[in-house]
């Protein structure tokens, strides 16, 4: 892996302690319940060309032994805990149409393949949809219920479920067509350095994955494995949450959850992990 | 600044104080070995006790603990404000006497267990988990 | 009260007499430490699962006790004895003195 240091996250990579390692087996597969196999490595994606990455890989390859062991069983995987109250939720009727998820989309194993083409051009709306803006434009439109807070319990509960059953599926995002120019906006985010430490997403995801940042190693900052169960907060957590924690943490005023800037950046970032497979509800440290 | 003697005097018992306060944590794990072995003495051998050597985050760390023919295990975080985890009873039904949790860490600290026998005896295992400091808070 | 507290066990279906087996618990549960503060700086009050016990047919097989040093949504794994068919019952004890319970039904062929 590259061990170029810029001088600007060397700020914060510098307090490494000494006792360094806790990466496990670079070379370690991810199988899920012993049959669902996940694919955590695979060839970048082309236009990432002149990226420096030429194999793309899920932040699972990045965490210590005991962290993965975490998700090798939907016993052991805490985040599988909110994809049975998503399950209540699917099934319940809510809002004046008298709908529920169930009411449409049957199952919520129909919905197999959903979770790896988000965020998506909606023709209809003339915008780039996320999970999170697709879900509650069913619920607005076609139940007349109340929306889900952005990145908020129901929401992620049932994002997580919709994850869980494409798992295993391929990351296929479309960034041509109509999505083309929402997926710029995001690449030039992916890009640009913020705050009073000067970072981009790409300094530390692009440029140091692999490396220290104080006792963590850094991942490629892929998004495969969203919503995300953190051993740190013991709940789940969304891609627009961990973009907030990311900037602020480069000391800089942050988008806001459900921003068009994040709603683009995850688009383009998504698209990074296109040929991984949908792994969420991850677990994390 | 100035300090009177007065002053430089109740500092000194402050830094003395301070310097005693953090022992606090043993006086606990001193009281609860004591009040799970009643005083007796602690041998070695004939208990595992597995934890990660290095935690990526002390808020969830997998641990097990296993004392084959063992009538009770107690588990001591020892740098824990709070030292005391768990004790675990076995019945007769039990397939072994081994059983792996997760536990909180406040930070890198010896893992103590404690095992006691049929014959009233007790054994003890530990292990160092570092718990590393996290990168980014998210 | 906690809320959404759901118990969670894996048991195998059958098991031939005598055999010992792994039983893995899960109960999502805050596990509030007593030793966190809200943002007002008022400690926020212990709430904890304390005490589980796994019994079979009405034997004993595990009786834990958890202090709050056992992590958010406790895990709990241990082997049992399964002399003949019959019942596991888990019970689960909050400290705000609610208790939640499962059982699993085990065949002995």
């Amino acid at each position: 892996m590259k061990k170029t240091l810029l001088s600007a996250s060397a700020v914060c990579l510098a307090m490494a302690v000494p006792f360094g390692s806790v990466m496990a087996d670079e070379n370690a597969d991810l199988i899920i319940n012993g049959e669902l196999e996940i694919t955590v490595r695979a060839p970048a994606p082309a236009h990432m060309e002149g990226s420096g990455i030429s194999e793309i890989m899920s932040g699972w390859v990045f965490r210590a032994t005991e962290t993965q062991a975490f998700e090798m069983d939907d016993f052991e995987n805490p985040g599988m805990i909110f994809t049975e109250a998503a399950i209540d939720a699917w099934n319940t009727v809510e809002g004046e149409a008298g709908e529920s998820c169930a009411s449409c989309h049957g199952t919520p194993e129909d919905m197999a393949g959903v979770s790896a083409v988000y965020p998506r051009w909606n023709e209809g709306a003339g915008e780039v949809r996320t999970m999170t803006t697709q879900i509650n434009d069913c619920r607005t439109e076609q139940m007349g219920a109340e929306a889900w807070d952005y990145d908020k319990n129901d929401m992620l509960n049932m994002q997580a479920l919709l994850a869980s059953v494409s798992r295993g599926m391929p990351v296929d995002v479309a960034i041509d067509g109509p999505a083309a120019e929402t997926w710029e906006m995001g690449r030039e985010l992916y890009y640009t350095r913020t705050g009073q430490l000067d970072l981009s997403c790409a300094n530390c995801h692009e440029q140091n994955y692999g490396n220290l940042i104080r006792a963590d190693h850094l991942s490629q900052g892929m998004i495969n494995g969203f919503p995300t169960y953190r051993l740190n907060n013991a709940r789940l957590n969304g891609v627009h949450s961990r973009f907030r924690g990311c900037v602020r943490d480069t000391r800089a005023e942050t988008y806001s959850v459900g921003s068009p800037e994040f709603v683009a950046l995850e688009l383009y970032v998504a698209s990074r992990g296109n040929g991984l497979s949908v792994e969420g509800p991850s677990v994390r440290n | 600044m100035s300090f009177t003697r007065r002053e430089t005097l109740l500092m000194a018992m402050g830094t003395a104080f301070a310097a005693v306060v953090p022992f606090k944590a043993f006086a606990d794990v001193d009281g609860d070995i004591a009040a799970f072995t009643g005083g007796a003495e602690i041998g070695t051998g004939g208990i595992t006790l597995i934890a990660p050597e290095i935690a990526e985050n002390g808020n969830t760390v997998p641990i097990e603990v296993d004392a084959p023919g063992a009538v009770s295990i107690i588990v001591l975080a020892t740098g824990n404000p709070t030292p005391a985890v768990g004790t675990f009873n076995f019945g007769p039904l039990a397939g072994a006497q081994r059983a792996s949790t997760r536990i909180r860490l406040a930070g890198t600290q010896d893992v103590l267990a404690i095992a006691k026998m049929p014959d009233g005896s007790f054994v003890q295992a530990t292990q160092e988990v570092k718990v590393t400091i996290g990168g980014c808070g998210g | 009260m906690a809320d959404n507290v759901t118990p969670r066990v894996r048991v195998p279906r059958e098991a031939a007499a005598g055999e010992t087996i792994t039983i893995k618990t899960l109960i999502s549960h805050p596990m509030e430490s007593g030793q966190r503060k809200d943002g007002d700086g008022n400690v926020i009050p212990r709430s904890i699962i304390n005490r589980f016990t796994c019994e079979f047919n009405g034997e004993m097989v595990i009786d834990v006790a958890f202090e709050p040093a056992i992590s958010t949504n406790p895990f709990l794994e241990f082997e049992a004895v399964v002399p003949e068919s019959g019942t596991f019952v888990f019970t689960w004890y909050d400290d705000d003195s609610s208790v939640y319970t499962d059982s699993k039904d085990i065949a002995v062929n």
